[in-house]
């Protein structure tokens, strides 16, 4: 008798599983399809994926909470996965919104001319040492031997006696490929320790003495580490709106193709004054509205 | 008469239970297998990709010692994407940290089983059932905060390295290795005990020369299945390693394992793209190293069979 129990039960258990799995599937479709007739519509309703990069998470996060206030049909959900996965996800179709720190012509693998580019807000991303390095200012020269492993001790750049420790973002993350095409110069950064995010750099630099990394503006205000001045230029949102400080990028959002409805909705909403005057700059981010110059895909800078 | 017959032939009631009963394992059997089979299928062709269409040769992936896929080496026209530091990396700390764990296991589970049974099934039981519940991400944090700074107190440098993935590790492996030898030291027979006694041998002699040598193979299942455990191990290790694909010089200098550099890269980089194939054969080699720790296991558990 407990046999057949529990021959039921697992049968039960095993059928209801299946069933789930192919429910879910066909909901997944079912879904996509709602959205598409409700997007059309104008009353706004849906549910929009926007995933990528991890620097702009923070920020849609914020925006979509705010935008959903408003528009109560609609779900906006944000997630994580590196910029490289906001891209292809995108690409693909499994996304409505990728979200990438580079522009989708840099990145390898990507075919751009589907992508539609909406720049929404503005990063700046200063060097950052531990607190206990005696250097406030270096030049860019210095900087990139810094990074090349040229330079391996603070004594060459006006510090102390104290060996140089490298700590850079991974191969591929958005923030250090900003870094590097701004301060490299094409050269090779050496190898050394790295970290997956923001967040992790920002803890071991405050706790290694003799480091140095890099770090969006957001994450510069902490104990135990201190931004650097390049040739005199302090990392502030000042210097980057008329590029004197020139490391900085702008947070895409990329559609396939043109958006429609809630996408589209959403994506007029983060350029609006109200949210790059408010959520934008509070977050640590700097307003396409401040900004005082542009920048395209291959580096070039124009006034606006 | 004729009702007999009839009743002979049909199918009883637990009869179908019993058939209903075999359709489902044997459903539930296939679908394991197709998961199995299709995880597999597709982490290989991702992962052989690099090979076929990528043209990269198999012997600069597996020796070459500069890990940079995202620079060309001007050349060979071919990325940087010797895997060779990884795949040294995640054998050190793997070894390293199975040849820690092993005595302190063993000791650990001598003492449960054959020295104080009652007290070591009350405390030491829920204690190591505690440390496999723990998660890898509560360790790495641990490592983070505690282990990586007392290292850079000791030794210098960064603190990142080999050592400190090593001893998160060990903490790590050391309960599975231990379960599973405490389970091998109760399999070994009484008589074997009570034999050893009655001839004169004291407890330690009973434990050294009879209770360990019977139970062998089962130890060395154990330390295997902890090594599989410490290979496969991403986040606690990949928090503490300090993840520089270089070539481990010491045991202080930031290094990385195949673990560490999967689940960085695998965000930053765009799908079909080799940057992203070669990953996926990082995650090939971690699969078939898994398989040779399964197949090492039922070698051992073939030769070592107590006769």
């Amino acid at each position: 008798m407990n046999k057949t129990i529990v021959g039921v039960i697992g049968g039960v258990v095993v059928i209801a599983a299946g069933v789930a799995i192919y429910t879910n599937a066909n909901s997944g479709k079912s879904t996509a399809k709602n959205e598409a007739s409700k997007a059309s519509s104008t009353n706004l309703s849906g549910k929009v994926l926007s995933l990528g990069s991890t620097a702009l998470q923070p920020l849609a996060e914020q925006v979509g909470t705010s935008f959903q206030e408003k528009n109560p049909g609609v779900t906006i959900t944000v997630q994580g996965g590196g910029s490289g996965a906001g891209l292809s996800q995108v690409a693909s179709g499994s996304a409505q919104i990728g979200n990438s720190d580079v522009f989708a012509e840099e990145k390898e693998g990507v075919d751009a001319s589907k992508l539609k580019d909406h720049q929404v807000a503005v990063v700046g991303i200063a060097p950052v040492v531990n607190s206990d390095v005696q250097v406030a200012n270096i030049s860019k020269e210095q900087l990139r031997d810094i990074f090349t492993g040229k330079i391996t001790n603070w004594k060459s750049v006006g510090g102390k006696d104290e060996k140089i420790v490298v700590i850079n973002r991974a191969t591929g993350s958005g923030t250090r490929a900003v870094f590097e095409k701004n301060v490299l110069d094409g050269q090779n950064a050496v190898q050394s320790t790295e970290q997956d995010s923001n967040g992790t750099v920002q803890k071991i630099v405050s706790t290694t003495p003799g480091s140095i990394s890099y770090l969006a503006f957001a994450y510069l205000d902490a104990s135990g580490i201190k931004a650097l001045n390049i040739d005199k230029v302090t990392p502030d949102k000042k210097n980057v709106e008329d590029n004197s400080w020139p490391i900085w990028a702008y947070e895409h959002m990329y559609t396939k193709g043109e958006p429609t409805g809630a996408t589209k909705a959403f994506l007029a909403y983060f350029t609006t004054k109200d949210v790059q005057k408010t959520i934008v700059p509070k977050l640590g981010y700097i307003g396409l509205t401040d900004m005082k110059v542009t920048r395209d895909a291959t580096g070039k800078v124009a006034n606006k | 008469m004729d009702n007999i017959t009839q009743k002979l032939m049909q199918k009883s009631e637990s009869t179908k239970k019993d058939s209903l009963g075999k359709m489902i394992s044997l459903a539930a059997l296939i679908l394991i297998v197709i998961v199995v089979v299709s995880i597999f299928a597709f982490v290989m062709s991702r992962g052989l990709s690099t090979f076929i269409t990528g043209g990269v040769h198999v012997k600069d992936f597996l020796f070459g010692s500069t890990w940079n896929p995202s620079v060309v080496n001007p050349q060979t026209k071919q990325p940087y994407i010797g895997a060779l530091p990884m795949i040294i990396g995640s054998f050190l700390v793997t070894f390293l940290a199975a040849i820690i764990a092993t005595p302190f296991a063993i000791g650990t589970s001598l003492f449960m089983t054959e020295i104080a049974q009652k007290r070591g099934a009350k405390i030491m039981q829920p204690v190591i059932e505690l440390l496999v519940g723990i998660p890898s991400v509560v360790y790495g944090f641990i490592g983070l905060t505690v282990v990586v700074p007392s290292i850079r107190h000791i030794f210098g440098g960064s603190g990142f390295g080999i050592l400190s993935g090593t001893i998160v590790l060990f903490v790590m492996i050391l309960p599975t290795i231990t379960s599973m030898t405490v389970d091998t030291l109760k399999s070994v027979p009484r008589h074997y005990r009570e034999s050893a006694l009655a001839i004169g041998a004291t407890r330690w002699q009973m434990i050294y020369k009879v209770v360990l040598r019977a139970a062998t193979p089962g130890i060395l299942t154990a330390i295997v299945f902890g090594m599989a455990r410490a290979f496969g191990e991403a986040l606690a290790v990949q928090m503490v390693i300090g993840n520089a694909a270089l070539m481990p010089h010491n045991l202080i200098s930031p290094a990385s394992t195949l673990t560490s550099v999967l689940t960085m890269g695998i965000g930053n980089t765009v799908m079909g793209s080799l940057q992203n194939d070669v990953l996926w054969t990082l995650a090939m080699i971690l699969l078939l190293m898994s398989l040779v720790f399964n197949l090492i296991v039922r070698a051992i558990g073939r030769k070592g069979e107590m006769k």
